[in-house]
């Protein structure tokens, strides 16, 4: 449950300052991006995902580290299966 | 059969030589314990074996860091009886499924009519409030300072679009007191603590620095693959060795000194500490835990459903907070592999994959698996 996931930041809303797209390997979804605002997001940012929401910035190379450490782990396919999981889009525009 | 595990790591000479290294520094007249605080730290170090890269007198000791695990029963047994009434969807992450309450798991419930509902994101209960409006949805969160942020988000969000039907049953706990009850506990003797990663992303590394100021033991907050905790107990050894206690950050590529400035905000604007909560195993402790400010208290579950506040006893064979003390080895509690299974859990570590009892569980059945 504590494990983060990484995905890339691959759109950002203008009318929306809570929500951006992301990518987590192939899939997209929208994710919130409020607890990184003081950090600031531009587009093709590498992020880590927990329950939903962008928790920290990140390189591409530490994002391909946990993308490896998620396969290790035996993970992925739950890390998958959580951002397909993400309903929350308000405008039910789906991802 | 070291090398059996290590040759699947990429690093693996760099493993290898960390591992010597540690043994290297290591005094061999002293038994060392060390705790690693989270939960997935609890799952990595199973799964990749790493005790078997220790020498034999460290110690790798389990902590309270999976937030399934220190839930008590009572509180559980509170939440389902929000989800038995009528009107209700009830929704919890997959883990609080299939925890069980005195009369049974989540899930179980279900199969009885409740409506309950997994999710991956708080702000999914949200949505589901948006598009039900005759039903009171409540969210069952739980979770670390990596998560009540989250929690905290999705309750302004719920302030700003005025959704009146979305309730939040809180049981974020705080990593910190948790901590400091295991050091004032008697019966508890750690030499160093592996800090937590995602936790300390949020309030980063300088809180932790009463551990090592006050009780004088030394903290290295520390990633998740094999290369990561290696490197953090050769950091912890090392600090031992020298006669140092500092707060160390090994996984500074993703936690900051000052951690996550937003996060802690949105945390603190929705949440106030509880004067004390209850924790399965370690009791109540002060200043543990986060309800909803007076503000927020239109959301608050425990407000509106007016939560009685049951006290369940774990069930007697069960040795849940000898384990979570680092008492006992998962393997040495009665139940362990017997009647308590991942497929039949009697308690929460057997059901979180982060829980001691289930990972050790698991580890065992891979290895197992593979012949050894
Ligand atoms: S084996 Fe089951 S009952 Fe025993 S400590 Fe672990 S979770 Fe609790």
């Amino acid at each position: 449950m504590c494990l983060a996931i990484p995905g890339q930041i691959v759109e950002l809303f203008d009318d929306d300052h809570h929500y951006a797209m992301v990518d987590v390997s192939g899939v997209r979804r929208k994710i919130n991006i409020g607890l990184l605002k003081n950090e600031g997001i531009r587009l093709g940012d590498w992020v880590l995902i927990h329950v939903g929401f962008a928790m920290s910035k990140i390189s591409e190379e530490q994002a391909n580290e946990q993308l490896r450490l998620l396969r290790m782990l035996g993970e992925s396919d739950e890390a998958m299966q959580e951002v397909m999981g993400y309903r929350f889009d308000e405008h039910g525009k789906e991802g | 059969m070291t090398m059996k595990y290590v040759d699947e790591f990429r690093d693996s000479e760099l493993i290898l030589k960390t591992s010597e290294e540690i043994r290297r520094l290591v005094d061999p007249n002293y038994h060392y314990r060390i705790m690693e605080v989270c939960g997935g730290h609890t799952f990595s170090i199973f799964r990749f074996g790493l005790q078997n890269l220790l020498p034999e007198n460290i110690e790798l000791v389990h902590g309270p860091g999976c937030p399934v695990c220190v839930l008590p029963m009572g509180r559980m047994d509170d939440g389902l009886s929000i989800a038995r009434q009528s009107d209700v969807i009830f929704t919890a992450f997959g883990d609080v499924m299939r925890v069980p309450g005195r009369l049974g798991t989540p899930l179980e419930l279900r199969a009885k009519g409740a409506d309950i509902r997994m999710i991956y994101s708080p702000l999914d209960a949200l949505k589901i409030a948006i598009d039900h409006p005759d039903r009171k949805v409540v969210l069952f969160a739980i979770g670390f300072e990596t998560t009540a942020p989250s929690t905290a988000l999705t309750l302004l969000r719920a302030r700003e679009l005025n959704v009146p039907n979305f309730f939040v049953f809180s049981n974020h706990v705080l990593i910190l007191p948790a901590i400091r009850a295991i050091l004032d506990s008697p019966d508890m003797r750690i030499d160093g603590f592996i800090g937590p990663g995602h936790c300390s992303a949020v309030i980063g590394a300088r809180p932790y620095e009463f551990i090592a100021k006050n009780y004088g033991k030394p903290v290295v907050i520390s990633g998740f693959e094999p290369l990561d905790l290696l490197q953090s107990i050769l950091m912890l050894v090392k600090q031992m060795r020298e006669g140092r206690s500092e707060v160390e950050n090994q996984y500074s590529r993703v936690v900051p000194s000052d951690g996550n400035i937003s996060a802690l905000k949105a945390m603190n604007e929705v949440f106030e500490v509880r004067p004390f909560f209850e924790w399965r195993g370690l009791g109540f402790i002060s200043q543990s835990a986060l309800k909803l400010r007076p503000e927020f208290s239109r959301w608050d579950a425990e407000v509106h459903f007016q939560v009685e506040g049951v006290r369940v006893t774990d069930p007697k064979a069960a040795q849940c907070g000898e384990v979570l003390k680092g008492v006992l080895k998962p393997h040495q509690c009665k139940l362990f592999g017997k009647e308590c299974t991942p497929e039949h859990p009697v308690g929460a570590l057997m059901v979180s994959s982060e829980g001691a009892c289930a990972a050790y569980y698991h580890h065992v059945h891979l290895r197992q698996a593979v012949g050894e």
